[in-house]
């Protein structure tokens, strides 16, 4: 699968959750959008990710 | 015959008349004369369909004429085009008030406010505040402010904390939502709300502006199908990286700029 552009090995049943533990990211400053579908917060435990999809996780920083 | 506008009036002319002819005759006091959204002292010939302002200076104009000369200097059509549009700003602090101040200049007809804070002497650094707004409610304060810049807009203003809970009945009937928070987990929650909660909004965000380092790294960003992100993605506001006028500024006309160009159905960055 394609996360942020960038091609990632995928694992059976992978989910938005472990992806985020396995890539870093503080969950709380993060939108996850798969296949140009934006996914809520509170299915990132619960949506599989597959080996064609296509991720982009945007990362925010505080201040404005 | 020529069938031109002048100063948002119809008006006819002979064929070959000549621009400052034409609007000296009309206005014998104009001192700034604008063809189609260019402001010149060149005689130039006028052509069918051009629209002219002719502006006294310090002279008030009635207001129906007011709105046409406001709007004298965005290029033709774009007028049109803002003042059918609805768009949303979360948060009123360095980015929110400037993109209002920007939106409202730029003539949107519909702005929805949003914030729940109070304007405090520690924004005035980059905040679009006055003293005179000290204690007031920020929203009240923008809406106050642009009704100053811009008559001729509708502003809807609510002075709300924005949460998963609301944020869909709050903006649910925007064409462009602004983000415009302070707070990373206040930002992220509303994106993923706003996105999935809704077919066809489109979001502009602001993320990464702190500091004093160079503007050239604050971009416009397209990041998912309906969302831009503007700043440089990674200077946070922390300790000893404070948020300051320029950056902010910077960031927030990228925002504006933004929902500018979507209004105007361009969706590249």
């Amino acid at each position: 699968m394609k996360v942020n552009g960038e091609i990632i090995p995928v694992s059976d049943g992978l989910t938005v959750s472990s992806l985020l533990e396995q890539q870093g990211y503080q969950v709380s400053r993060i939108a996850v959008e798969v296949n140009r579908e934006i996914i809520p917060k509170a299915q990132y435990d619960t949506h599989i990710l597959h080996e064609d999809d296509v991720i982009e996780i945007v990362c925010f920083m505080g201040g404005g | 015959m020529l069938h031109l506008t002048l100063n948002g009036k119809p008006l006819c002319v002979p064929d070959g008349a000549m621009l400052q002819e034409t609007a000296l005759e009309q206005l014998p006091g104009a001192s700034v004369i604008i063809l189609n959204g260019f402001q010149t002292s060149d005689n130039l010939e006028l052509h069918d369909g051009d629209s002219i302002t002719a502006i006294e200076k310090g002279v008030m104009p009635p207001e129906d004429v007011l709105e046409h000369m406001m709007a004298a200097r965005h290029s033709p059509y774009v007028h049109e085009r803002m003042k059918r549009a609805c768009v949303g700003i979360a948060g009123l602090g360095g980015l929110g008030s400037n993109i209002a101040a920007m939106l409202a200049r730029t003539g949107v007809g519909h702005l929805i406010l949003v914030d729940f804070d109070t304007v405090e002497p520690s924004n005035l650094n980059r905040q679009n505040y006055f003293i005179s707004h000290l204690g007031m409610r920020k929203a009240d304060a923008t809406a106050k402010l642009l009704h100053e810049i811009n008559p001729f807009i509708k502003i809807e203003h609510h002075n709300v904390r924005i949460d998963a809970s609301n944020a869909v009945e709050l903006f649910g009937g925007c064409d462009i939502v602004c983000e415009a928070f302070d707070n990373p987990d206040c930002k992220a929650e509303l994106v993923s709300t706003l996105l999935s909660g809704t077919e066809n909004i489109r979001m502009v965000a602001g993320s990464g502006m702190a500091g004093y380092g160079s503007c050239n790294e604050i971009v416009t960003k397209k990041r998912m199908s309906r969302l831009y992100v503007c700043g440089d993605e990674k200077t946070a506001a922390a300790n000893g990286v404070g948020l300051m006028a320029p950056r902010v500024s910077v960031c927030a006309g990228h925002q504006a700029n933004m929902v500018l160009r979507l209004l105007l159905d361009i969706e590249t960055p």
